[in-house]
């Protein structure tokens, strides 16, 4: 139980820490779009080199 | 039927792509060409991401050169360092986070660009670039191609207050839940003991914490609660703030005098819920109040940025030099003074009132007086804001400019029309005080009964008394059951731009149509092609190509009839005459392409029939016809069904002239209509129906209608409608189905509903709770903990209108996409 004598006050520093990383993310706007960086995970799933010969090829007979 | 692969809309069968071997239809020469730079650079994985259409491009294509300057870019960019500099830029055409993904993966390529980001909820985009690397006119140029309208962000005051109080409102909330939460864990510790039995050193110990923890909550996110009961007080006004404040405080001093001298109760978990609570219902106002501002202020800039300005060699009315490039300067608009000339090129905007003193051509009015066909404008003719040119540049000798113009004076009118508290507000804060005044009565009137009888409740309960009697699901009923009902109306084409709309929409007795732009397109057609020379011509699509050829880069309306037909025949000698028609020479021979003395001068035919028809002759000979109609929406027949379901009863009221009006009603069957109106002649007629007992909707999409629209008690605008109708009105209607209309009146009965069961449902527990409460039978922490719970019955109540959203959700959405951004404590 004397535990308790130190872990709280650790626990009140975590807090204060904590609070301090929210009031940063507010002022720097992290809250501002919570829409796109949801879907944002589902994109990306292949990387993009334009150089690669496939894309290329690709290219090419899209044109009309 | 096939449709537009990028925007949905009907395609056309000359346009088709191959992508990925499948073969895609499109509407138009611009959805081809934005898939094709699309797929271009790789990013065709955009058509897979978006769960929405894109929006149609607008043509023409804009210049961008203008923001290379210095002194337009010294009002948008924000320099960082000695190479980069920030931009924020405002976009349209935005349906969706893929959208952000293919703007950010475009941009991103250009050498020099650091760093894209796009901000979806208000359509914004952040870029970082490197000054000598890239010309900002590259990346404008680049997100336009993609199918996006781009313009700099001109952030006004009162939306960097909203954003300010935003982030601190946000703030608030986060210290008191976080607060909330320790204490609460603390205060369990302390409950447990009470029942169980405590050391008093532990008893000790949890106190001085929770103290610790509640400190902060009272002294930073209840703060607002105390400023506004101070300034109450000193105004001698009682509002809600007055028993929050008194509870709050004299709980934390009371808890503090118990936790120093070891006596009596602490208070602080009770006071860090009431605060979080009570902070959550405010949050959740704010934002009802701040997204119906939000849509109207991102539509008013219309004028450009930079004009050319001819270099004074002396003042007057001097007759301005040819040479164009030793005469002009090109400069930011807000350094243009009266007295000044400017020259506009064809199809740019009048950025001022003024007179022309070079030049003669015709300017397109239908910003400001919602006529379609151009004025004709000769030296000394009078010119405004907003208007904009036709095929021949002008010079314009200034007049008034930015506040001064007639474009300004009809948005500040009109914004302090909208600024109008909605009624119930105003009873809303007379009935506050006298409650407020009832509520101080009965708790000190517990407070002295229970001195008396058992000294040791008195204080605590009167806490209670104070805390449940705090009205915080009643200030919660109305603005949480408003955002659900707006988030709805959104997913139905509909969005909400102002408080009362909804309110308003249940008291509804009568509508009032626009017909230009409202019940049709807006947009001329070909209606129907008459060939009267087969030798010439053997084909509609022939007639076609050659009207298409003569009416290319031409900025009539006429022409945007013919933009669709892709291929183009090379014109020789184009010359327009306004007012008439249009004249070339294809493939060696004279074509004209106008009205009917214009086109066949010495032999002048008779019109076919009613309705706008032009005639296109060769060499002055007659060879075809051609009716042009601007084509009615295609649910007006269903919308009216619905109207007349209702009882409603509904009228035309519109510029256009009598026959074209009188045609219209018969089609549909209205009652009643009024054509060849002016706008002050619209308000006036919108008055005089109010006068009669009537509650107006006016629907319209031109500035014309302005007026009537800040008029009446409720306004819609259509989506694709000039800005300035759109800042006005209460709503727009962005999917352009009018049977929308219909809907959110039936859905407005069903918000009122909720709002009316949010009442009662508050009204009952405070009545109840109350007496509870005085009979000492309410501890103060079980008092927070069911004013929170009964807020929480209120706003899940209101969320019940989101439900079965499959039946009245439209597919297509064009036009800018805004949406309300919901707080974290509740479900979007």
């Amino acid at each position: 139980m004397d535990s308790l004598f130190i872990l709280i006050p650790i626990a009140l520093v975590l807090v204060a820490i904590a609070v301090r990383v929210f009031l940063w993310a507010v002022k720097s706007g992290q809250f501002e779009d919570l829409d796109t960086e949801g879907k944002r995970i589902l994109f990306d799933s292949q990387t993009l080199d334009d150089d690669c010969e496939d894309n290329l090829f690709i290219k090419n007979i899209n044109r009309k | 039927m096939q449709h537009c692969f990028h925007c949905g809309l009907p395609a056309d069968a000359s346009f088709s792509m191959e992508i990925n071997s499948v073969e895609h239809a499109f509407c138009c020469a611009g959805c081809q060409a934005i898939t094709c730079a699309i797929s271009e650079s790789g990013l065709s994985d955009f058509y897979q991401f978006r769960d929405k259409q894109s929006a149609k491009p607008n043509e023409p294509v804009p210049a961008f050169s203008h923001y290379d300057l210095e002194a337009v870019q010294q009002e948008i960019v924000r320099p960082l360092d000695e190479a980069y500099s920030e931009i924020l830029v405002s976009l349209s055409g935005i349906s969706c986070a893929a959208c952000a993904w293919l703007i950010e993966h475009h941009i991103e390529k250009i050498a020099g660009v650091r760093k894209v980001s796009v901000n979806v909820t208000n359509a914004l985009c952040r870029i970082e670039w490197n000054t000598a690397e890239c010309k900002l006119s590259t990346i404008f140029s680049a997100i336009d191609e993609v199918g996006y309208g781009v313009s700099p962000y001109l952030e006004s005051r009162q939306q960097n207050e909203r954003g300010a109080q935003n982030k601190s409102m946000l703030m608030r909330l986060g210290v008191a839940g976080i607060g909330m939460m320790q204490v609460g864990m603390y205060a369990i510790a302390l409950h447990a003991g009470a029942v169980q039995g405590m050391d008093s050193n532990w008893q000790h110990f949890f106190r001085w914490v929770s103290l610790m923890v509640a400190t902060p909550v009272v002294f930073y996110s209840a703060q607002p609660f105390f400023s506004n009961a101070l300034k109450g007080i000193k105004r001698l006004r009682l509002g809600m703030d007055v028993p929050v404040a008194l509870a709050i405080g004299l709980a934390y001093v009371a808890s503090v005098w118990a936790t120093i001298s070891n006596v009596g109760e602490v208070y602080f978990d009770s006071i860090s819920m009431f605060t979080f609570f009570l902070l959550s219902g405010r949050y959740l106002e704010m934002k009802v109040r701040h997204s119906s501002a939000f849509a109207a202020e991102s539509f008013s800039q219309l004028l450009p940025l930079a004009v050319n300005r001819l270099i004074d060699e002396k003042g007057g009315d001097v007759v301005v030099q040819r040479d164009k490039k030793n005469g002009v300067e090109l400069v930011p608009l807000s350094a243009l003074n009266t007295g000044d000339k400017v020259l506009i090129a064809a199809g740019d905007v009048i950025p001022c009132d003024g007179v022309v003193c070079d030049g003669e051509g015709s300017v397109n009015e239908m910003l400001l007086t919602g006529e379609a066909e151009p004025q004709q404008k000769l030296c000394l003719q009078q010119v405004w804001a907003g208007s904009v040119v036709g095929e021949t540049a002008l010079t314009i000798r200034v007049d008034a400019v930015g506040t001064d113009t007639k474009l300004a004076s009809i948005e500040y009118i009109a914004h302090r029309a909208m600024s109008e508290k909605p009624d119930k507000v105003v009873i809303a804060d007379k009935i506050a005080g006298i409650f407020v005044m009832c509520v101080l009565l009965v708790a000190s009137a517990a407070a002295v009964y229970w001195y008396f009888v058992e000294p040791a409740k008195a204080f605590w309960v009167a806490l209670s008394v104070l805390v449940v009697t705090c009205p915080c699901a009643l200030s919660l009923a109305t603005p949480a059951a408003l955002t659900a009902g707006a988030l709805r109306l959104r997913k139905m084409g509909v969005l909400v731009t102002s408080s009362f709309f909804i309110e308003r929409l249940t008291h509804l007795s009568r509508v009032v149509f626009d017909k230009t732009g409202t019940l049709t397109e807006g947009k001329l057609s070909v209606e129907r092609i008459e060939i009267v020379d087969s030798a010439v011509v053997d084909s509609e699509e022939r007639v076609m190509h050659l009207v298409a050829s003569l009416e290319a880069n031409s900025n009539h309306p006429i022409a945007s009839a013919f933009t669709s037909a892709l291929s183009r025949l090379t014109v020789e000698k184009r010359k327009s005459f306004p007012g008439h028609g249009i004249e070339g020479v294809i493939e060696s021979k004279t074509y004209r392409f106008g009205t009917t003395a214009f086109a066949s001068p010495q032999t002048p035919q008779r019109y076919p029939g009613a309705g706008l028809w032009q005639l296109l002759s060769c060499e002055q000979k007659p060879i075809a016809w051609v009716l042009l109609q601007d084509k009615p929406r295609s649910d007006v027949e269903s919308c009216l069904n619905e109207l007349s379901r209702l009882d409603i009863s509904f009228e035309i009221l519109s510029g256009d002239r009598e026959e074209n009006v009188d045609r219209c009603a018969q089609r549909y069957g209205f009652q009643s209509y009024v054509a060849g109106a002016l706008p002050e002649q619209k308000l006036a007629h919108v008055r005089q129906l109010q006068s009669q007992g009537d509650s107006v909707l006016m629907v319209g999409d031109g500035i014309n209608d302005v007026p009537g629209l800040s008029g009446a008690g409720i306004s819609i605008a259509m989506g694709n409608s000039t800005h300035l109708a759109q800042t006005h009105a209460d709503a727009i209607l962005l999917s352009g189905n009018l049977v929308s209309i219909a809907r959110a009146i039936n859905f407005s009965h069903k918000v009122y509903s909720i709002i009316r069961q949010n009442f009662c449902w508050a009204i009952g527990y405070n009545v109840l709770a109350l007496p509870a409460a005085v009979m000492g039978l309410v501890p103060p922490y079980l008092a927070a903990a069911g004013m929170s719970l009964s807020s929480l019955i209120v706003v899940l109540n209101a969320l019940r209108l989101n439900r079965n959203i499959g039946a009245d959700s439209l597919p297509f959405d064009s036009g800018s996409a805004t949406s309300l951004s919901m707080s974290p404590s509740t479900a979007g």
